[in-house]
């Protein structure tokens, strides 16, 4: 399973059908500690770059979109149990957000590889 | 602000050392956090922290040489030449006193909030040391001028670097570092010292602990900051970590808080307008304020704690009842309360602590409490009166 990435550094890994979704390590050193997150409920859907989920720190408040369409099926039980640490402890991990049912798998051509995001996030 | 560059800091190398994390603020490029926001905040209210605040505009307005005035003579008139522009009572002021106050405008709005201190020394009798915020600098300077051309000089000292120093192990830090002298200030007073050069230190800030604010020369300021970083008790913080401890000690930001449209009276800020001038009515905006001061005005600036754990920041609508009732104007989270804290305007209605109010985030209402302010109690150091 490769994992991609969009320029707003939200991660995807797809699995089947079935996409894990969250943010990168290198978003949540930006962000630093992480106050507050909100979930999208299940059943939701969203289309590739919609706003689906938000993310706090003691400094902002970022929104977090979906780097490819499809519908909520799963939503992280720590982090909707306010256990937002696991966030900054490992975002690439244990850490994700949601999982997605994805209507179009295409998109993800369109997302960054580690080398190329690795690539991307040495240039900010 | 301004098209070009943002300015460098004169300890921009001693920063960058430490960190890369920095950002424009007020046309400068501020070191923005260290270790961490969270970290540097609590480290601030359990420690010492040292802040560059080297943007702000500190300045010296004195009476034109050969004034020919001594002692308090002096000191009333440069400070009728102030009280031009501001409501406090500057003539009032005790030798060493400084005091908070605002620029006001015709319409009894604000147009900076800023520091006014009256010099210790016999020597210095005519002048007043002023600071006022980084962002306002050049227009309050320029309105100074302006309305005392001719009757005093305005001399810019934001070339020097402005540096505080908070957190409950402040006083014995700066006794440690620069003068055991700093430790017989009471919060709100100021005083000249020979140290690193020649340094003036209020004892004073903006993050509700005790601490000083001390203004010294940039070609001493390297030695100062060093000296003061190498005590174990002292670590940099951040601009991030200056707003939150602000946020949480109940202190206006300026352009969030405080605006040209909101007056002292709205923001709660009465106490700093003593009754000689409320008496003399002799200030920009005194007709709205005095009326507010005495019948009340029709919002409040108020604390505002969420019942859940989203932050309500800067912008977020405030409802009761499906209605709206003000506005929240800065926000954030508290690391001491742990969890989120926002200041807002709300109709006086709703004012009181303990009103339930609801704020609209991300277009979903969220219940809230109106909280007495600071969030965290004040623990400045203020000596008994006669000692």
């Amino acid at each position: 399973m490769t994992t991609r990435f969009t320029k707003d550094h939200e991660w995807v890994r797809l699995d089947g059908d079935i996409a894990t979704i969250g943010i990168s390590t290198y978003a949540a050193e930006q962000l630093g500690d992480v106050v507050y997150a909100e979930l999208p409920a299940i059943g939701k859907s969203f289309k590739q770059g919609d706003d689906m989920a938000v993310v706090e720190s003691a400094k902002t408040a970022s929104d977090v979109y979906a780097p490819i369409s499809g519908e909520i099926v799963e939503a992280n039980a720590a982090i909707a149990g306010e256990n937002w640490q696991i966030i900054n402890d490992e975002p690439q991990a244990g850490g994700w957000f949601v999982k997605l049912k994805a209507s179009n798998k295409t998109e993800l051509d369109a997302l960054m590889d580690e080398a190329a995001y690795a690539d991307y996030v040495k240039g900010l | 602000m301004s098209d070009s560059e943002p300015k460098k800091l004169p300890l921009d190398a001693l920063w960058r050392a430490r960190t890369s994390k920095f950002g424009d603020f007020a046309g400068y490029d501020m070191p923005l956090q260290f270790e961490g926001l969270i970290q540097e905040h609590n480290w601030t209210r359990t420690h010492a922290g040292l802040f560059d605040v080297s943007h702000m505009g500190p300045c010296f307005f004195a009476l034109p040489k050969g004034h020919g005035l001594e002692g308090e003579e002096a000191h009333k008139k440069i400070a009728s030449l102030i009280e031009r522009l501001v409501p406090a009572d500057i003539q009032g002021l005790k030798p060493g006193q400084v005091r908070y106050t605002m620029i006001t405008n015709e319409e009894g709005g604000v147009l900076d909030d800023l520091m006014i201190a009256r010099p210790a020394e016999p020597g210095a009798a005519g002048d007043l040391y002023i600071v006022v915020n980084a962002g306002c600098k050049h227009e309050d300077w320029a309105l100074i001028e302006a309305a005392t051309k001719g009757e005093a000089n305005l001399v810019r000292a934001d070339d020097r670097c402005l540096l505080a120093l908070q957190g409950p192990s402040a006083e014995a830090v700066a006794r440690a570092v620069i003068s055991d002298e700093l430790g017989a200030m009471g919060f709100m007073q100021v005083k000249r010292f020979d140290a690193f050069g020649r340094i003036t230190v209020t004892r004073s800030g903006y993050t509700g602990e005790d601490g000083y604010e001390i203004l010294v020369r940039a070609e001493n300021a390297h030695d100062l900051a060093g000296a003061l970083l190498a005590h174990p008790e002292v670590k940099p913080i951040g601009l991030g970590a200056r707003d939150s401890l602000r946020l949480e000690a109940g202190l206006c930001l300026y352009g969030h808080d405080l605006d040209p449209t909101t007056s002292p009276i709205e923001a709660d800020l009465a106490w700093t307008i003593q009754k000689r001038r409320r008496e003399a009515a002799d200030f920009p905006g005194a007709k709205r304020i005095l009326r507010e001061y005495d019948l009340g005005a029709a919002r409040k600036r108020v604390g505002i704690r969420p019942n859940d754990r989203a932050p309500a920041r800067e912008g977020v609508e405030i409802y009761k009842d499906g209605k709206k009732v003000g506005v929240v104007t800065s926000g954030g989270f508290s690391p001491i309360l742990n969890g989120p804290i926002s200041i807002g305007y709300v109709d006086v209605a709703h004012a009181e602590p303990g009103a339930g109010l609801e704020l609209i985030i991300r277009g979903q209402a969220r219940a809230a409490t109106v909280t007495p302010l600071p969030f965290v109690p004040h623990r400045y150091h203020r000596p008994k009166k006669g000692s």
